[in-house]
């Protein structure tokens, strides 16, 4: 079992705009209305570098930035782990169009920012962190596996983790195949002891066998929690919401769950 | 840290299939790279292509995975013995306690490239044959090797580019300490695809010869694939093993550039410094490093940098890319293989191709092999981003 204290959370989805109006969403006390969001223009990077990077990386930068603010945690200090189905979809769909021509002509920087830990690296770079960076995928399990890899490290290194779970819709002909309904990310805060920022404790297991995932009660926040893997973590963040004691089942690889007991501090 | 063995290691790449092949390779100093006939890729450059994959199937249970990046799974877990002996572990431990961690910079996108060559002319959709949660999924090639090893122990893709495949030994250590499983296949897999191809050669990064690591007159990186895998147990829960076990392991960011290395190697040197720190060893206790040596200018310059600082100027070191060339995602577990057979072998390598030394450099570079006890051995991984990965491998009786 794995035993971590939550001191912050960031979102950014339509209509969960930072953890603020999210929470009111998710607790039930304002009603969902998922609409466009709006561009994303994460304060941590500056208009040139900004320039250079693309919708994906400015989701996981934009919740990672709210997620450590609420914390008020040292972002340079904190380990992290990026967790993503698909990596940056747009990326893949621009350069497989190229390749596949006569005479490809791929962009320097886009490739740079087609490997999975972009996201990583401009977010060590915002924020100056030398601390160990992991970026990982579990397909539809990926909010899972960076919860076990980010559970294991504030575990066994005693570290506090910024764990983020993010992905965006991949363009034609890739969106057909691999369908989401829209982009979604959120980032977590986890550290190894209670403090006076604790939101609340999670204790994690694998479950040993076969149980029905949790779901969110407004079928419009469910819909959004099965269009895209990153919103797996939607029933976690509506515990969070609420401040109630819960024991959630959330996805995890070859059809198990993670057993997460939700106790708000 | 407490160390954990492996309890026994493979790989295939350039040099051949399994370890004998490689270790062969490294001794008689024969090169695996060759000029780039892959595909219709237009670049004068040399790779490291892994000979027959196009004409292997993966097995018939799991067709639905077929692809190049699973066939050289598939492959390499059929040499050494290493699924039979994964096989034995899963009766020893139980599917669910045995962890499957893998690294990949571009899984099977290889396949996407082939559908986007078939698209409907009229509305532009992929091709009915194309399978995208199998291949192209980051996570494909780790669903595939534990469905293949029937293991159901946690299990995830690690992706931080040419690091991947290293850090999988440090999340490996944790998944074991923290006890939610009892032993770990670790590993990584990257095959050639065009995306990488042209993507590094947009970045002027790619040599139009066989790459010279630390030569005064490198002129880049060859491009390889491979994959390797190893079975990680604790000492004493192992019946025998492969005599080498993972020391220490120590992650860095270098929080400087996407692209381009710290010129001065400081994210370099602090992952070496937190592997000695993790193992409780000193420097000088290091006979030889594997380094990361890509024959690119900005990365051997640095790592000679970060070698210098930590080392100092006498320990041996070289990079072993001139033979496999640069397997990328799957860099880390093909060194890692290595490692393990210099010290198992008392081979320290030399760099293969390379003429005359940088005369900038400080560091002990190794152009010759050459033989006597290896008892441990630290290999560098850096990747994309600024990721980096050391990991110190010794002998254990």
């Amino acid at each position: 079992m794995i035993e971590l204290w939550i001191e912050g959370v960031g979102i950014f989805a339509p209509g969960l705009i930072g953890w603020e109006q999210a929470a009111a969403v998710l607790a039930g006390q304002q009603p969902y209305a998922p609409a466009a969001p709006p561009k994303l223009v994460p304060a941590l990077l500056p208009a040139d570098v900004r320039r250079r990077t693309t919708d994906h990386i400015r989701l996981a930068v934009e919740v990672a930035g709210e997620a450590v603010r609420h914390a008020q945690a040292d972002a340079a200090a904190l380990w992290s782990v990026f967790a993503t189905s698909e990596s940056d979809g747009a990326i893949s769909h621009n350069i497989c169009e190229e390749v596949a021509k006569a005479v490809p002509e791929v962009s320097p920087t886009r490739f740079h920012n087609s490997v999975t830990n972009a996201p990583a690296g401009y977010w060590c770079m915002a924020v100056q962190s030398q601390a160990p960076s992991t970026s990982l995928s579990g397909f539809d399990a990926s909010f899972g596996t960076g919860l076990i890899e980010a559970g294991v490290q504030v575990g066994a290194e005693r570290c506090s983790v910024l764990l983020v779970a993010h992905d965006a819709p991949f363009p034609e002909p890739l969106h057909s195949v691999r369908p989401m309904s829209a982009l979604f990310g959120a980032a977590l805060v986890l550290t190894p002891a209670r403090s006076a920022r604790s939101l609340a404790r999670l204790l994690v297991n694998i479950e040993p066998t076969l149980h029905a995932l949790s779901r969110m009660a407004d079928a419009d926040l469910d819909g959004l929690r099965t269009g895209n893997p990153a919103a797996r973590v939607l029933p976690l963040l509506a515990a969070l919401a609420r401040r109630e004691p819960t024991d959630l089942f959330l996805p995890y690889v070859h059809s198990q769950a993670l057993r997460v007991n939700v106790q708000p501090a | 840290m407490t160390p954990l063995v492996l309890t026994r290691f493979t790989a295939v790449n350039a040099l051949g299939r399994g370890n004998a092949a490689v270790l062969e390779a490294l001794t008689a100093a024969r090169s695996g790279l060759r000029p780039c006939t892959f595909e219709k890729v237009r670049l004068e450059t040399w790779v490291g292509e892994v000979a027959g994959l196009d004409e292997l199937r993966v097995c018939e249970r799991l067709a639905e995975f077929d692809c190049r990046n699973n066939r050289l799974a598939e492959l390499t877990l059929e040499q050494d013995g290493f699924a039979a002996g994964i096989a034995l572990a899963r009766k020893k431990y139980g599917p669910r306690r045995i962890a499957v961690i893998l690294g990949t910079s571009t899984s099977g996108i290889l396949e996407t490239e082939h559908a986007y060559r078939q698209r409907d002319p009229q509305t532009g959709a992929l091709p009915a044959s194309y399978r995208f949660a199998t291949t192209h999924n980051l996570y494909a090639s780790t669903d595939f090797v534990r469905r293949y090893l029937e293991l159901e122990g946690p299990a995830v893709m690690i992706s931080t580019a040419c690091s991947s495949s290293a850090k999988v030994f440090a999340s490996a250590w944790r998944l074991i300490e923290q006890g939610l499983c009892d032993a770990v296949v670790v590993g990584g897999v990257d095959s050639l695809c065009q995306n990488t191809l042209y993507g590094f050669a947009s970045l002027d990064l790619v040599g139009r010869e066989p790459c010279r690591p630390c030569d005064a007159q490198r002129g880049g990186i060859s491009i390889g694939e491979a994959a390797g895998f190893a079975l990680l147990e604790r000492p004493e829960q192992a019946a025998s093993h492969s005599g080498v076990a993972l020391l220490g392991y120590g992650e860095s960011s270098d929080a400087y550039h996407m692209s381009t290395p710290h010129p001065e190697g400081a994210g370099a040197a602090l992952a070496m410094q937190r592997a000695l720190v993790c193992a409780a060893l000193a420097p000088q206790t290091i006979d030889y490093i594997n380094m990361h040596g890509t024959a690119s200018q900005v990365n051997d310059s640095m790592e000679d940098k970060a070698i210098s600082t930590v080392f100092g100027t006498h320990t041996a070191c070289s990079s072993t890319k001139g033979w496999t060339g640069h397997a990328l995602g799957a860099a880390g577990i093909t060194e890692a293989v290595i490692s393990a057979l210099c010290i198992q072998n008392g081979l320290r390598p030399g760099c293969l191709n390379t003429h005359a030394i940088d005369p900038s450099f400080t560091s002990q570079v190794l152009l010759t092999n050459q033989s006597g006890v290896v008892q441990r051995v630290l290999s560098n991984s850096f990747g994309f981003g600024g990721s980096n990965c050391s990991l110190i491998f010794g002998a254990h009786p």
